[in-house]
């Protein structure tokens, strides 16, 4: 079975992200830029299904510009097999992503694709989700263990009230969550052997997928700065304030 | 645990600061079939830099010819100096000394001039490896340096390997270049065991502690490079400001406290806020947000404190050995230099014997041999050392004498007896409200699951004896807060808050007992200085 | 004129209060009627709940024993099957939501908007990205249905005192066979998780011991909260570090957050800037926390605690 791993490339997370002062947009100017955090663990579940024996081939699949070529070598030094950079210069909103990623899904047949349930700039949670309807297949969604059997998965996702327990059958559209596992570092021989491993590049038009949406950015702001409330005297005029909010 | 698996190259440079990405470039044009590597701690190219910093284009002229048609993302030409003696409340403009006349520099930002060195070291074929430490010098069997030991990764605090973890690997190399900069933990052990200082002066230091604001428009003249002394510090304890004007309405600004500094209730970092709250400061900062902010011992040694730079098998290299020109306040021309000088050494002769020799007979260690009486002359206070550097000025260092410098860790004065100057300090209120604010703009980040790297050799001393003699100056001199004494359940101890770390060196430098080791944490770990 | 369809949230047994707050967000956007659908199996009660929240002008009540568990390749068909003649469709940023409504909008060929803070217009919203640090104004077209999920923490829930209609509709698909919802291990019993609890307790280094700490547990039992610590609590050793909340250990957003004992610095502040309301109890006036603080208390945390607790019980 192949796995397909999508990763992001994103401003890092250490990163103290701003907004420009004429609001168009994030400072990314020298900035750092790393793999979505989540899409690291994604990759490193594929990792270890395969060395478990249940996939034969990890391909890590990246969208956007040659730039997100630096995260695919990431993800071919932690262990990838292949890398496939679907080129274009456009931003693309979630359901263009899952489009592209769905044409991957059809040149590559996978019978797994892990993706991270978030991307930490956007903060969207859609691609996966988008994917596994295009395709009419399974979402497991925000997922903190894998277990695979066959031609079945059994996962746990984190979900508000506890932990849900839903099996699924390949192939299928996993999103993972922080507590799946933690990725391994990178021996610095594997990078180098990285350097070796097939990266193809494929534009995103040659693809057939039309760049559009319905949803649009249009302004970016600084969130509000929190200010100084009052104050209370005692623990009784605590409890009335709290009261009198409906917090309580 | 396995044995390590290896990479060979012909040489390998420790750190990505200018003297081991210059070295790193200059190998390559020497000898383009070198196999040359760098390794680097931070976790990307520049995210340890931190400089004021204006610097001299000569060997970026001499290195990379062009540069100025593709320069690094932050580079403003010079356009005016201003020295200044503040006094709390006023200021007096000083002639500008030779030193510290700018025209035809740069103030650049070496952190992103870093990051444009790195790449063209990978183009010519340099691998570059930032997110690894070399935690550990290879020996080969005459006992000459033959590489390094990276350290391994994904080790909990306990000691013991997480899910995550990597062991590192060994690099050999015929060469090993140490460019780790001021105070380089590994340079620290290469020069115990080849007694390196044997004839030097011992090293002496400097803390820098430097923030980037966006002010509002219109305040930051780009290209202005002003200085100051005085006011907020006394006259027997040296240092002084730097403010230099960028574009985009941004203003590096920074102070520098000598660590030879006696108070043992000393805060430099409380120093560098008075600063801003100079009325000639503060016009600047009003209403003004900071961007990033740092900290990083400097050496202020200079030529009597240069040590032997080669041993069997490694060179040291720019501040790892301390090159910077204190007068001038500049270390980055040096420290190119000094790398330039040792690729083209190696690549000569494929080892690192009569590198010394060749570094002594530079223009790099006849620039420190000039200012060389400039540092020491303010051991006896401002105006006299005012008095002598001005002297020394003059006569270019020609005078027949050389003043010794002194070590740090045995100026602080026990606070039984001593008493503080009045320092005329006043309230302050613009960011960062402390220390731990401060830090916040370091982005400094380390897995809190990971061993100490901050080594106390003799813990009992803390509680006991320090607290007396000097009531804990490392809670004070450290400027990420990393040191606390804490009341705990069997009285006070002393807290290591190892994840807040910026990696200055300052607490290893400075502590009177010299107890603290510095080691370094996990690669990737440490700051994440943007712009600095 | 907006049409808005919500897709209510239940657990089989209550309705959640993430769907009254898609109401109030459905009223911000506006226009003429807002209906609520709910999908499951015995949904008498939950149907009743939906109809009774003020604003409400019908729930859809799809029962069907497919539709008993929260899956979303079951629940995003039947949506579909129902968007017809909506401008809007609303669901909220809960797991449930995060996980369902995205699969709606690509059946229905759209994007969608993630975590709504504030609406500016019926085709135009305010959303955080990059965790908070910034906001942004999306705008929607309005020939495309809109679909979205709602923020909790930045609406109220509305109130009861609606009387919607309720419609019975049979379900328009079957089940998807590729996926089986085996069971859920609740949390319930011990305390809310700190993650997605809507109450939250912290406690400092204020607190002077491990043994100390049962103060906050107390009156985070007394309050349903969940309970949270400042990295100096952590680091102290007074509790585990699965408890730390702020930059560098969990960030939170519950509409409540008391923080007892913690002094507030910037650290901890970047893991509760999102919270509803934030209530500070110090002995240090100066305290960087309130700052911050919407109700701020100076005193001893050792009597007020008890004091809160004693109150809150009454």
């Amino acid at each position: 079975m192949k796995i397909l791993v999508g990763i992001k490339r994103v401003v890092d997370y250490n990163v103290r992200v701003r907004v420009l002062p004429d609001g168009s947009g994030v400072d990314t100017d020298g900035v750092k830029m790393s793999v979505n955090p989540f899409d690291e663990i994604a990759l490193e579940a594929a990792l270890r299904i395969r060395e478990a024996g249940q996939a034969e081939e990890v391909i890590v699949v990246s969208i956007g510009g040659d730039e997100c070529q630096q995260q695919l070598r990431t993800g071919l030094a932690m262990g990838a097999d292949r890398a496939i950079q679907v080129q274009t210069g456009a931003r693309l909103q979630p359901l263009n992503l899952a489009q592209a990623f769905m044409k991957i899904i059809e040149r590559e047949s996978p019978g797994l694709v892990i993706l991270g349930k978030q991307a930490i700039d956007d903060d969207n949670s859609q691609t996966g989700q988008m994917l596994a309807a295009l395709w009419d297949r399974p979402q497991a969604t925000f997922v903190s263990k894998i277990a695979l059997s066959g031609s079945t998965a059994t996962v746990t996702r984190e979900v508000d009230s506890g932990l849900e327990t839903v099996e699924v059958d390949l192939p299928a559209v996993v999103t993972v969550d922080l507590r799946l596992n933690e990725p391994r570092f990178v021996k610095l021989p594997d990078i180098m052997k990285a350097k070796r491993k097939p990266l193809d590049v494929l534009p995103l038009d040659a693809l057939g997928v039309a760049v559009d949406s319905n949803v649009r950015i249009s302004r970016f702001a600084p969130p509000a700065q929190r200010a100084r409330g009052v104050m209370v005297g005692d623990a009784a005029q605590l409890v009335q304030e709290l009261r009198n909010r409906g917090l309580v | 645990m396995s044995e390590r698996e290896i990479m060979e190259y012909d040489v390998v440079v420790v750190g990505a600061g200018p003297a081991g990405l210059s070295c790193a470039i200059r190998l390559k044009q020497c000898k383009p079939e070198l196999t040359v590597a760098v390794i680097e701690k931070s976790s990307e190219i520049g995210a340890h830099i931190l400089s004021g910093a204006v610097i001299e284009p000569g060997p970026l002229d001499r290195l990379l010819p062009g540069w100025r048609d593709d320069p690094p993302p932050v580079c403003i030409p010079v356009e005016r100096d201003e020295i200044w003696l503040l006094s709390r409340s006023g200021r007096r403009r000083l002639p500008t000394p030779p030193q510290q006349k700018n025209h035809g520099n740069f103030i650049v930002s070496l952190g992103a001039m870093c990051g444009w060195l790195a790449q063209r070291a990978e183009a010519l074929g340099v691998d570059v490896f930032p997110g690894y430490a070399a935690s550990g010098i290879r020996f080969t069997g005459d006992g000459a340096v033959g590489g390094v030991i990276i350290g391994d990764m994904g080790v909990g605090r306990d000691g013991q390997p997480k899910d995550s973890y990597v062991q590192g690997i060994e690099i050999h190399a015929r060469v090993t270049v140490f460019g780790e900069g001021v105070r380089g933990h590994l340079s620290k052990q290469l020069i115990r065991r080849f007694e390196l200082d044997r004839d030097a002066d011992p090293q002496t230091y400097g803390i820098g502690m430097k923030e980037l604001w966006r002010v509002q428009p219109g305040k930051s003249q780009p290209g202005l490079v002003q200085h100051t002394a005085g006011w907020p510090l006394d006259s027997h304890t040296y240092g002084g400001s730097f403010i230099y004007h960028l574009d985009k309405d941004r203003i590096a600004l920074g102070f520098v406290c000598g660590l030879d500094y006696q108070d043992p209730d000393f805060v430099p970092f409380e120093a560098f806020q008075q600063f801003k709250h100079h009325p000639m400061v503060r016009a600047l900062l009003e209403g003004g947000e900071i961007l990033s902010a740092g900290a990083r011992a400097i050496t202020e040694g200079g030529y009597q404190s240069l040590p032997k730079t080669e041993m069997p098998g490694a060179l040291l290299v720019g501040d790892c050995a301390g090159t910077l020109n204190v007068p001038k306040i500049k270390g980055t021309h040096q420290a190119m230099k000094s790398g330039m000088l040792a690729a083209e050494h190696i690549a000569e002769t494929g080892a690192a014997e009569g590198f010394d020799a060749k570094l002594r007979a530079s223009e790099v260690v006849r620039e420190l041999y000039k200012v060389r009486n400039i540092r020491p002359a303010f051991y006896k206070g401002f105006w006299r050392g005012f008095i002598r550097a001005a002297i020394e000025t003059v006569t270019a260092g020609k005078l027949p004498t050389t003043l010794k410098v002194h070590a740090d860790d045995t100026a602080l004065r026990k606070r039984a007896g001593y008493t503080a100057p009045d320092r005329r300090w006043v309230e302050r209120d613009l960011p960062p409200r402390d220390r731990l604010a401060s830090v916040y703009f370091a982005a400094t980040a380390h897995d809190e699951d990971q061993p100490v790297h901050l080594q106390i050799l003799q813990p009992d001393i803390c509680a006991t004896r320090c607290v007396e003699e000097y009531g804990n100056p490392c809670t004070r001199f450290c400027p990420a807060n990393v040191y606390e004494m804490v009341e705990g359940t069997s009285g006070r101890a002393l807290q290591i808050n190892a994840a807040n770390c910026v990696h200055c060196k300052t607490c290893d430098i400075k502590d009177p007992y010299q107890i603290i080791n510095w080691v370094t944490p996990e690669g990737g770990s440490g700051p994440n200085y943007q712009n600095m | 004129m907006s049409r808005i369809l919500i897709i209510g949230e239940h657990d089989g047994r209550a309705l959640s209060i993430a769907t009254a707050k898609c109401v109030s967000c459905a009223k911000a956007i506006g226009g003429g009627d807002i209906d609520i659908a709910v999908f499951g199996n015995g949904l008498d009660g939950i149907a009743a709940e939906a109809a009774a929240l003020e604003s409400v002008a019908r729930v859809i009540a799809v029962n069907a024993p497919h539709l008993g568990a929260p899956v979303a390749a079951n629940w995003a068909p039947e949506a579909v099957a129902l968007a017809g003649g909506y401008s809007h469709i609303l669901g909220a940023s809960s797991t449930l939501g995060r996980d369902l409504m995205p699969r709606i909008a690509a059946l229905l060929g759209v994007n969608q908007v993630s975590d709504i803070m504030e609406v500016a217009g019926p085709y135009a919203f305010k959303r955080p990205i990059y965790a908070g640090n910034a906001i942004v104004d999306v705008e929607c077209a309005e020939e495309r249905t809109v679909v979205a999920t709602v923020r909790a923490a930045s609406w109220p829930a509305a109130a009861a005192g609606g009387a919607g209609a309720v419609e019975q509709r049979a379900a328009s698909g079957t089940a998807a066979a590729h996926t089986r919802y085996i069971g859920l291990a609740s949390e319930g019993g011990e305390r809310p998780d700190l993650q997605s609890a809507t109450r939250v307790v912290s406690g400092g280094r204020a607190l002077g011991s491990e043994e100390n700490f049962k103060l906050i547990y107390s009156l985070a039992d007394r309050l349903g909260a969940g309970v949270g610590a400042s990295r100096a609590a952590v680091d102290a050793g007074y509790c585990p570090n699965d408890m730390q909340v702020g930059q560098t250990g969990k960030i939170i957003a519950p509409d409540l957050y008391i923080a007892v004992g913690i002094s507030g610095a910037i650290q901890h502040i970047t893991g509760i800037k999102d919270a509803g309301t934030i209530v500070a109890i110090n002995k240090d006036s100066e305290a960087p926390i309130f700052e911050v603080a919407d109700i701020g208390l100076v005193g001893d945390l050792f009597q007020i605690i008890p004091e809160l607790e004693r109150l809150l019980g009454e």
